[in-house]
């Protein structure tokens, strides 16, 4: 199942079975809060808070606990992400090379600020500060796949292959 | 344990091994400054307002968190150091509204008496003062997060004396706060209204909701017959909070107090306390000889309740039934002295004082109208009747000591020990036993169950039956002691449970700071009331056999389920 539709199964409110199976893993377990947080959010895309509330529920740890962690740390998502997440390099040498035009073009492009996901569910812009590939600047990788040395023009042509 | 011996400030000081450097300065008279430090709460070392010099150091500890150790030399007033602490200060300062004369805790709050004795002269830089939106959404208390200045205190009596842990961090860097679960409203959680969190949060963030205005506007409407009822507790606080020492007794002054703010009859939830025992004694005694529900829990504490609700719903049925004191007086005095003064319900206004902030939430439980009507109007705590009497320019230490009005006024000394931990035990125990026995209880003090330690125990032999009893306070303690019971491994008949650390003389209503010294002045003082007593046994109680005899018939008679008890029921765990 697709990101997208478990978003829409999880806008109802209840939780989905399946994260219910992922947690007997990690019933009783010491340190089991941050693996579980991962698994579940690659399962769903994004940590919905009836999910944390069974996380709490099962892991035995207050759910202020879990939402403590869950906000802490950034690489977990409260709000339902898009299938494809754009990281746009905004760090020194791509902003040198161009990211600010690049940014540009995708928020009007796309009618979307830094951080949020389109209405259809597709695309999540995400700025980052470095992705560690300097010698490519400008960067962006959409999900796993890494693009450089873009222009605004090519950054488009490379978001319409994921659509 | 070993020793350890150290220099502070030029001065060799030896303590035990293991002690942080910020308390071997204590013992030897130096005051180091601290905010976020309490000392019945583990440290965190997140303000660094307590920084010392320590020879060999790279930078300066935060004396709350450092061990101390052999030879170890330290300086804790330094220019360095009083530079350091000033500048901590006053960044914590530059995030925080300088409205410091219109906050609950103005005079009594610890940023202002540090930015005081640090001697703050101007707040040089401009900080990010964010708007976030007040959280009224509960009975009992306000959150005020523009206030906070996350030094975790709330979160770790929450957490480490409650043991219900609706308090936490939430977010990062700057946008780090201190909220519920899901950033949810306090009324939306599983907050059981204590009120510890106000109680030792060193600034105006978390306060009681303050209904002392709703209590000005019905003594100034002449409709009303305004009664007040005040809890065992108050009288040896209220002077405390109007700046007499801990533990001072003021009952009568307390009265004095209350008649010159206009209330019409100044009544005592001590005589409710005593009828409690009537009802709660019998509840045993049946439940023992007709093989009810045992242990049997006792239910005067509101933050208990709603904490077993929440956290123990399997349980349910060994509370007892009874209504709390308050609200059993509540119930009699929109019926009981209704009638006998000739008023109905909706004309008598019922205000309550009570050490506590969950007794607002109780007094708004839709279940609590037996009258027909709310039978508690208005809660106050001490705190916000200190605000009322220094409001009026009442000089209270000057009042004369006077007495309740009658009869709902009338109460022993098994009342008054309500507001202590193990006091509504030793109470039970006192009638339980003549009413069994026949014979005079000659002996009345049971100290086995006096003190603060967390779990207490006493055995009590009635005609060949020997009742166990267990009396606990503090919801960490009364959470292990649950599920000692669950386990199997604890049995006894008859249990006290009390929300607050040291029972009602250290709720969260009282005032504030409190510590374990404090808690024992208050306590020394409700059993010095006790002993002071013409009578000490409830079943003794004058206005309550009158009450049986005219109104009630017996103890869990039909009028009394109809008054004096009531039900619970399950609440979600988040």
């Amino acid at each position: 199942m697709k990101a997208v539709e478990k978003t829409a199964v999880l806008t109802s409110g209840t939780v989905p079975k399946e994260s219910l199976e992922i947690l007997q893993k990690y019933k009783g377990g010491k340190g089991a809060l941050i693996p579980a947080l991962q698994e579940l959010q690659a399962n769903f895309g994004y940590l919905p808070e009836p999910v944390l509330e069974e996380v709490a529920k099962h892991l035995n740890l207050p759910l202020s606990k879990v939402y403590g962690v869950a906000t802490f740390y950034a690489q977990f998502h409260l709000s339902p992400r898009g299938l494809y997440v754009i990281r746009l390099c905004t760090g020194t040498a791509c902003h040198v090379r161009g990211s600010g035009a690049i940014m540009q073009k995708i928020r009007s492009e796309l009618g979307l600020k830094p951080g949020e996901t389109t209405a259809d569910g597709r695309f999540t812009l995400e700025p980052v500060a470095c992705l560690g590939a300097c010698g490519q600047a400008p960067v962006m990788m959409v999900n796993d796949d890494t693009h450089g040395r873009l222009t605004p023009e090519m950054a488009l042509s490379v978001l319409e292959s994921y659509k | 344990m070993s020793q350890v011996t150290l220099t502070i400030d030029g001065k060799e000081v030896t303590v035990e091994a293991g002690t942080t450097v910020l308390e071997a300065a204590r013992k030897a008279a130096i005051d180091i400054p601290v905010l976020c430090y309490h000392p019945e709460l583990r440290p965190e070392g997140a303000c660094r307002i307590c920084v010392v010099e320590i020879e060999g150091a790279r930078n300066l500890p935060a004396s709350c968190v450092t061990p101390v150790a052999p030879g170890m030399v330290v300086r804790t007033n330094t220019p360095a150091v009083r530079e350091a602490r000033r500048t901590n200060l006053e960044l914590l300062l530059a995030n925080h509204p300088q409205d410091c004369f219109t906050c609950e805790r103005n005079n009594n709050c610890e940023l202002q008496a540090l930015a005081r004795d640090l001697g703050i002269k101007k707040v040089e830089v401009k900080g990010v003062r964010r708007d976030l939106p007040l959280d009224k959404s509960g009975f009992s208390l306000v959150r005020d997060p523009n206030k906070c200045v996350l030094c975790g205190r709330c979160v770790r009596v929450c957490s480490e004396v409650q043991g219900v842990s609706v308090l936490d961090y939430a977010d990062r860097g700057f946008e780090a706060m201190v909220y519920p679960p899901l950033k949810r409203p306090l009324d939306q959680v599983a907050c059981v209204n204590c009120g510890q969190c106000a109680t030792v949060c060193p600034v105006g963030a978390i306060t009681e909701r303050s209904d002392v205005d709703r209590v000005w506007e019905a003594l100034a409407d002449d409709k009303n017959h305004v009664v007040i009822q005040v809890a065992p507790a108050v009288r040896v606080s209220i002077g405390e909070e109007l700046g007499m020492p801990p533990g001072s007794i003021t009952t009568g002054k307390l009265v004095a107090a209350l008649r010159r703010l206009g209330f019409h009859k100044v009544f005592d939830t001590d005589f409710t306390a005593d009828l409690t025992i009537m009802e709660e004694g019998h509840e045993l005694l049946e439940r023992l000889e007709n093989g009810g529900v045992l242990p049997m829990f006792t239910s005067c504490s509101p933050g208990w309740i709603k904490f077993i609700e929440h956290y123990h719903p399997d349980m349910l049925a060994h509370l007892s039934s009874c209504k709390s004191p308050q609200q059993m007086f509540g119930a009699l005095a929109k019926t009981y002295y209704a009638s006998k003064a000739g008023y109905s319900a909706r004309d008598i206004f019922v205000v309550s004082i009570m050490p506590c902030t969950a007794k607002k939430f109780e007094a708004a439980r839709p279940e609590m109208n037996s009258s027909g009507v709310a039978d508690v109007d208005v809660v106050l705590t001490t705190r916000e009747l200190g605000k009322m009497i220094r409001e009026a320019g009442i000089n209270f230490a000057a009042l004369p000591e006077e007495a309740f009005d009658e009869p709902l006024g009338i109460s022993t000394g098994a009342g008054v020990i309500f507001g202590a931990s193990g006091g509504v035990a030793e109470a039970a125990l006192r009638t339980i036993y003549e009413v069994v026995t026949g014979e005079e209880l000659k002996e009345l003090d049971f100290t086995a169950v006096r003190g603060l330690k967390g779990i207490k125990e006493a055995a009590v032999t009635l005609k060949g039956r020997t009742i166990r009893i267990a009396v606990t306070h503090g919801l960490k303690n009364a959470d292990n002691l649950l599920k000692k019971i669950k386990a199997g491994e604890a049995d006894y008949d008859f249990v006290e449970i009390m929300c607050c650390p040291g029972g009602c003389i250290g709720g969260g209503g009282q005032p504030i700071p409190v510590d374990r010294e404090i808690r024992e002045k208050r306590m020394s003082a409700i059993y010095a009331v006790d002993r002071g007593m013409e009578l000490r046994k409830s079943h003794l109680n004058p206005a309550v056999q009158e009450l049986y005899k005219t109104f009630l018939e017996k103890p869990l008679g039909s009028k009394s389920h109809e008054l004096l008890h009531t039900h619970y029921q399950e609440r979600s765990r988040v």
